[in-house]
């Protein structure tokens, strides 16, 4: 049945084995061809490349001097231009440390995850948000790509620790713990995420003392990593479910508590187990950025929205779309990629 | 230690103290967001209490199945947008069940160009936000038709423009209604046939002609029932009158573009779902159900269909709970769910975050665990029966 591994290997015979895959091959051709062609034309061979405003763009084509007029805008929103080294110098911390944590010696690697951990969360929002030295830039001028990538990086920074948490609560021997680790993931994993957004967005004030504000941008963020903790809960929880019960018994037998056997035996495993999972968890919460839209928080696909309205630029809506769908693709492609061959590395 | 304190070593009553600590911790923290939410509310002059459900809503919504006009109390609204999350759900469930079992199928196509563009469309489907197909279907499709005055023609009783979709309408249900009974009368009879010919052929051997009996009773008599009912009703067909359509029934563009939305991208997850339930029924099953005797139609009906049914039940019931919850997308484009309306437009106008919220949310978790048990049920149902 599984005929996906019972192809021809040679292309000959893949495309025109029997009469049958011709006809239909043909046929497909032409279909995509037909298809195709326009398209291309479209975003290729007629576009506009070159100039500076809307009256460049005769063609019949695409115009790509919107999205070049207008880059900045998609990757940074309405961060001011004079300090946009700060979101780049961020990027290329995040970046430079996480290379560091997976070239770093094996001995050497925890320490210096558990230090990146507890360093570059407070010290993104330093450069981002400003305040000490720099010049205060406020929430409402993040935007574009950088504050999609702002909103996935510090959500799961919520999610994670805390879905690994959940997940050994709800397989703890405690009735209690675990009838509230049950409850929190499936009370969240119930609830679309866009009420979820709204939820944080109209609660959040309303349960803090009176005078302590919640920033905006912060309230959705602590929405969304809650919600995605749920989630993380469950990719976690197939880790450990995968994980012989002798594991844990060995670990106590040999003397160690419950935090430390989990700690040093339990959760390297189970962790490594779920990996892919936690990946595509991750993806989706990059995907679940997007709706910040609602609470009028500018993320790529929200400047790209947004953009639309300009008067400067009517009718660009195929170009503003066919560029930031394609960086969500890219994201969420590589990453998808990446964790299939965790899994197949696993898998052997 | 003095033995006095011996107790605090055992395992059962530290168990007990943390859950209480962490109970006791919980249940403070609730304590404390209760006291500050009341304190705020007071100050902004807001009562607590469903009372603002009996209260004129005063809101237009475009698009509604149940009764509901602008002068109806904010608990009908609730309802409407109730119904148009449930109308744009079950629609999507199943044609994206459709889409997905198509594309999922032509994944395992024995041409490779098939293979290929269905595997080409789940990797593009996959990777890309929900909401950026709701926002593309309806800033970019829809909104790019043209307008009433030349409108996408089907069969000249439908149209399609910039405005949403006109479809006729019948004047009076009448017939349709004894149209269902007819055809609600004939899956019942098809349920008490199949049950009699089991029956007979466990206690005598012979067959039924399940086959053809089925094709009348499922096929034939809805066919008819339908074609009776579509031919005896006057319908009201659109008509163009100067700048917009006449009659029938106009389906909004944002019902449209979320529909279209909602199918396309959970297509993708459904095929890929279908994809691994019939690949994970191992081939062995196959060779050894022919080498029974069984024939091809057979094998696929007794052999590969129940085994991919029973991988392929979990993960369908969280995709179909996935719909349920990503009709709410459609808050992003206004369509007037119940998420849009009730939290959205109601919010607004009264102020009542907390009762709002906590009422939106009911709607999900009832409807989902209300899903989750019979699929639990149905699980439980097709389960392989082990020791």
């Amino acid at each position: 049945m599984s005929a996906a591994s019972a192809l021809p290997t040679s292309w000959r015979e893949r495309l025109f084995g029997s009469p049958t895959i011709t006809v239909v091959t043909l046929l497909l051709a032409a279909l995509i061809a037909w298809i195709a062609v326009p398209i291309i034309r479209w975003a290729l061979i007629d576009a506009t490349w070159s100039g500076q405003t809307r009256n460049d763009c005769t063609g019949t084509g695409a115009c790509w001097v919107f999205i070049k007029a207008r880059f900045g805008q998609f990757m940074y929103g309405f961060y001011p231009i004079e300090e946009r080294w700060r979101p780049n110098l961020a990027g290329i911390l995040f970046a430079l440390s996480g290379a560091a944590i997976v070239f770093a010696p094996k001995r050497l690697k925890l320490g210096l995850g558990l230090a990146a951990l507890v360093i570059l969360p407070p010290l993104g929002i330093w450069l981002l948000g400003g305040g000490f030295g720099l010049r205060a830039v406020e929430t409402r001028e993040w935007g574009g790509l950088m504050l999609t990538v702002f909103i996935s990086i510090y959500a799961s920074l919520i999610a994670i620790p805390l879905g690994i948490l959940l997940a050994l609560g709800r397989q703890s021997e405690l009735k209690v713990v675990k009838l509230i680790a049950v409850l929190f993931i499936e009370f969240w994993r119930g609830v679309p995420i866009i009420a979820v957004i709204f939820l944080a967005s109209l609660l959040l004030p309303l349960i803090m003392p009176a005078g302590i504000g919640v920033d905006r941008l912060a309230r959705a963020v602590i929405g969304l990593g809650f919600c995605i903790a749920a989630y993380m809960a469950e990719a976690v929880r197939g880790g450990l479910q995968a994980l012989p019960k002798g594991q844990r018994e060995a670990a106590t037998a040999l003397g160690l508590s419950y935090w430390k056997a989990t700690w040093f035996i339990i959760l390297p495993q189970a962790l490594r187990i779920s990996l892919p999972a936690i990946t595509n968890e991750f993806i989706a919460l990059v995907k679940n950025t997007t709706l910040v839209l609602v609470v009028s928080i500018l993320d790529l696909l929200g400047i790209a929205q947004a953009s639309l309205a300009d008067p400067n630029w009517v009718g660009m809506n195929m170009e503003a779309y066919v560029f930031s769908g394609g960086i969500y693709w890219l994201i969420c492609f590589a990453l998808s990629r990446w964790s299939r061959s965790m899994e197949t590395k696993r898998g052997r | 230690m003095s033995k006095a304190f011996a107790f605090i070593n055992d395992k059962r009553v530290r168990d007990v103290f943390y859950q209480a600590a962490l109970l006791i911790g919980l249940v403070a923290l609730l304590v404390y967001f209760i006291r500050n939410a009341s304190q705020n509310m007071v100050q902004a002059g807001i009562a607590s209490g469903f009372d603002f459900l009996w209260r004129t809503s005063g809101i237009e919504v475009p698009f509604v199945l149940t009764n509901y006009t602008q002068s109806d109390n904010i608990l009908a609204l609730f309802w409407a947008g109730v119904a148009n999350t449930m109308l744009v759900t079950v629609i999507a469930l199943v044609l994206s069940t459709a889409l997905g079992f198509l594309i999922g199928i032509a994944r395992l196509s024995s041409i490779w160009l098939v293979q290929a563009i269905a595997g080409a469309y789940v990797e593009f489907v996959r990777n890309i936000p929900l909401l950026f197909f709701v926002l593309f279907w309806y800033f970019g499709v829809i909104a790019a038709l043209p307008a009433p005055r030349e409108s996408l023609s089907v069969f000249g009783v439908a149209f399609l423009n910039n405005r949403g979709l006109t479809i006729p309408l019948p004047d009076a249900g009448a017939n349709f209604k004894v149209a269902f009974v007819a055809i609600a009368i004939s899956c019942l009879l098809h349920w008490l046939f199949l049950r009699w010919a089991r029956r007979r052929k466990e206690a005598t051997g012979q067959d039924a002609p399940v086959l053809r009996v089925g094709l009348v009773l499922l096929l034939l008599v809805p066919v008819l029932a339908l074609a009776w009912a579509t031919l005896a009703t006057r319908w009201d067909i659109p008509v163009l009158r100067g700048f917009n359509y006449r009659g029938g029934f106009v389906v909004i563009p944002e019902f449209v573009a979320l529909l279209a939305a909602l199918v396309t991208y959970t297509a993708g997850f459904i095929a890929e779902i279908v994809r691994g339930g019939i690949q994970s029924v191992p081939h062995g099953q196959i060779e050894a159900s022919s080498a029974l005797g069984l024939k091809p139609g057979q094998t696929l009906r007794l052999v590969t269909i129940p085994q991919a049914l029973r991988v392929m039940t979990p993960p369908m019931t969280n995709q179909y709970l996935n719909v349920l919850k990503n009709s709410s997308f459609g808050a992003a484009i206004a369509y007037p769910d119940v998420v849009s309306l009730f939290m959205g437009s109601a919010l607004n106008n009264t102020g009542q975050a907390i009762e709002i919220i906590a009422m939106t949310l009911a709607v999900y978790l009832v409807i989902g665990l209300a899903v989750s048990a019979f699929m639990n049920w149905y699980n439980a149902r097709i389960a392989l029966v082990t020791r």
